[in-house]
């Protein structure tokens, strides 16, 4: 029953003429936690035939799951942020976000006047100096949280965003209606929108992708920072820890007491971002000096 | 078979009519069409030929509906005044409020449909075909009031004008409870509506528990407004019966309406300019101007005049008693509630954003043409509802039984 509605609504929408076989399956396709191990094997070897055809790459898309014990906390040390935005574009490369019009960056770095911190009113979104860092300000970098309590995750309407068991907030591309509830609810603009047809070129194409994390998005869909899941999920650190060129960036596992993430945890001053919204996420800001 | 010649009538029906009949509709379908040549654009490159971006993420397509949401519910609540001070004509008013709130209803789906950024995904929302986060998400809640509200309003005119048609009176015991429940119904979906923007945290600007009260206020005056206007359009050109002093009673009740709007909005002034917290920034956005941004300014402003001056012309009974200030009023609520709810209310809930950064946002031609196509494709159904619904009120479009089979162009008017 529910597949012959279903059925129905693709001939309806689509047109049984103008279509191939892979873009009614893509229509047709369930949301990723509700398939079976073949479906998902199924669905992902479509997808690298479509991009192989698309980009001319041959794509490895994993679907790995969370590892037990495992929970991803982030750390970030204010004090030696220079603001120099190398962790902005490393994540645009190994991400595959959109490069021109429009350009789509997961993490933002804020320029802030020294002495204000909470007002981020008066925060600079496109600083430009000669040279960073510049004398009276402070940087602050501000990506997806991957809150314990997220509110992008309650509001979607067809749960097409929701948290993995290792804390990674992450979206199904496929399922996105695209009507971005998520983003008027996420307080630290965790979220873009691909308002277009997202454009990279071939050769600047990062071809190991997850499923869940850095495979080539569509348009009219949101995306946002999963911690790297392609990655992190095989023992790497995410782009942005790599290459932030102060060592600012901290990375590791929060139920692994001897991790880097508790030790600063346990011994630094630490604080979140907007901890009065009671969103508890899992991204730490401190000054080690 | 009567049902088959009721339908064939039906059909002839709407395509007969007056010259001025013809001419509105050649109107509307004219924009419709150009609105759809826009949306076809929109498809195809994605909603980057918006003026929405990041940092404003919903525009204009949003405040259509919210607005449009309110109309819908104020169209039914009319309901209770025509019942408590007797308008002559109270079925008439039922049929009408209730296609009217079916026609809004219709345009505030085709809004969120328009924001949509993947309606050929549209299935994932259906309940039981696709997944429906019920009870967390409130849009999932929109989902349902609206789609409820809308059959709601629809089934009731449908039985009632299908029972005229064929000379019978409708079985109270099954309209009285639908109209009874469609009341609540009314509150239900403009709460819910409020809700959408009010539960969210990130939000300061909406996310004050006046918003959904001062929803209610406003749609009280939007919803009669329009409701005026078309009364008298429709006592015009299709002579449909209704007095003078209804509308002047409804104009009485859109008086006090808007001063509970008004005042709540200063109760929202006074606790945000009194305390201000980083929290005023959105609202010195709309109101002053922030940073050197101020593009809502002078919208907000006008919308402020508009509501004060329609309030005094409702008011002082002088001018609510007189058809022609009665109807500059009606127009000045229309457009300054649509401001007010719209633009006023959507854009500024984005700026700041939540990490200070101001993107200014005003709709593009693309978001415009495809907004005036949706609400002449409501405006349309309404006047092809009207069409039919109004003959057959008046007793001129009967069983056959009953009366002659010719359809006329026009029906005699009846004196105000």
């Amino acid at each position: 029953m529910k597949m012959m509605s279903m059925g129905a609504l693709a001939a309806l929408s689509l047109g049984s003429s103008s279509c191939t076989q892979a873009q009614m399956e893509e229509f047709l396709q369930k949301r990723f936690r509700e398939m079976t191990e073949a479906e998902k094997k199924e669905v992902i070897q479509r997808l690298e035939e479509t991009y192989l055809r698309k980009y001319g790459k041959k794509f490895g898309i994993s679907a790995q799951p969370a590892g037990y014990g495992v929970l991803w906390g982030y750390g970030l040390d204010l004090s030696r942020c220079i603001g120099c935005r190398r962790c902005v574009y490393a994540c645009v490369k190994e991400n595959n976000q959109s490069r021109i019009n429009p350009q789509l960056q997961w993490i933002r770095v804020v320029r802030l006047k020294k002495g204000s911190l909470i007002n981020l009113e008066n925060a600079e979104h496109y600083y430009n100096p000669e040279t960073v860092p510049e004398p009276g300000f402070m940087y602050m970098p501000v990506q997806c949280q991957h809150c314990e309590n997220p509110p992008c995750v309650r509001v979607c309407p067809v749960k097409a965003t929701w948290k993995e068991p290792d804390g990674i907030v992450v979206v199904d591309y496929n399922w996105c209606i695209g009507c971005r509830y998520c983003m008027a609810a996420c307080p630290y603009k965790g979220r873009v929108f691909n308002w277009s047809e997202p454009n990279i070129p071939a050769d600047e194409l990062n071809t190991d992708v997850h499923y869940l994390g850095n495979r080539p998005r569509m348009k009219n869909v949101v995306e946002k920072c999963t911690f790297c899941v392609q990655r992190v999920r095989n023992g790497r650190y995410p782009a942005c820890v790599e290459a932030c060129p102060t060592g600012a960036r901290k990375f590791g596992n929060l139920l692994d007491p001897s991790s880097e993430i508790r030790y600063l945890i346990e011994n630094k001053r630490v604080f979140r971002l907007k901890e009065d919204l009671n969103t508890e996420p899992k991204f730490y800001y401190f000054f080690s000096a | 078979m009567e049902a088959w010649i009721f339908f064939k009538r039906t059909v002839r029906m709407v395509f007969v009519g007056t010259k001025a009949y013809y001419l509105w509709c050649a109107f509307l379908l004219a924009i419709i069409g150009a609105a759809i040549t826009f949306y076809t654009k929109q498809l195809d490159a994605g909603l980057i030929v918006t003026n929405m971006r990041d940092q404003v993420s919903w525009g204009l397509y949003i405040g259509n509906f919210t607005y449009l949401v309110g109309v819908a519910a104020a169209a039914v609540l009319l309901v209770i005044p025509a019942y408590i001070y007797h308008f002559d004509p109270i079925k008439e008013i039922v049929v009408l409020g209730e296609l009217l709130a079916a026609s809004a209803i219709i345009m505030a789906l085709m809004f969120v449909l328009a924001d949509l950024g993947r309606p050929d995904r549209f299935w994932h929302i259906i309940p039981f075909i696709g997944i429906l986060s019920f009870p967390n998400s409130l849009l999932a809640w929109d989902v349902i009031v609206l789609n409820g509200y809308l059959v709601l309003n629809t089934i009731v005119p449908i039985y009632i004008l299908i029972k005229t048609y064929f000379g019978k009176e409708p079985t109270k015991n099954f309209v009285i409870p639908l109209v009874l429940l469609s009341i609540p119904w009314a509150v239900g979906i403009h709460t819910v509506t409020a809700f959408l923007y009010n539960g969210l945290a990130a939000r300061p600007f909406w996310n004050a528990s006046i918003l959904a009260p001062r929803f209610l206020a406003s749609a009280f005056c939007s919803g009669p407004a329009m409701a005026l206007i078309i009364f008298q359009v429709l006592r015009k050109t299709a002579g449909m019966k209704i007095k003078n002093e209804a509308l002047f009673k409804v104009a009485e009740l859109m008086a006090y309406a808007m001063f509970i709007n008004l005042f709540l909005l200063g109760a929202e002034l006074f606790k945000e300019y009194y305390t201000a917290t980083i929290h005023l920034a959105p609202m010195q956005y709309l109101f002053q101007g922030l940073h050197g941004h101020h593009a809502l300014v002078p919208w907000i402003w006008s919308a402020m005049a508009m509501n004060i001056t329609a309030f005094l012309i409702f008011l002082i009974p002088g001018t609510r008693k007189n058809l022609i200030t009665l109807n500059i009023g009606s127009l000045l609520i229309i457009v300054g509630v649509w401001i007010e709810k719209g633009l006023g209310l959507i854009v500024p809930g984005f700026i700041p954003d939540p990490l200070g950064e101001i993107y200014e946002y005003l709709p593009n031609i693309n978001e415009i043409a495809i907004s005036l196509g949706i609400w002449a494709f409501g405006l349309f159904i309404f006047t092809l509802f009207m069409r039919i619904a109004i003959p057959i009120q008046r007793g001129d479009f009967v069983h056959s039984k009953y009366g002659k089979a010719d359809i006329k162009r026009q029906y005699e008017r009846i004196k105000p």
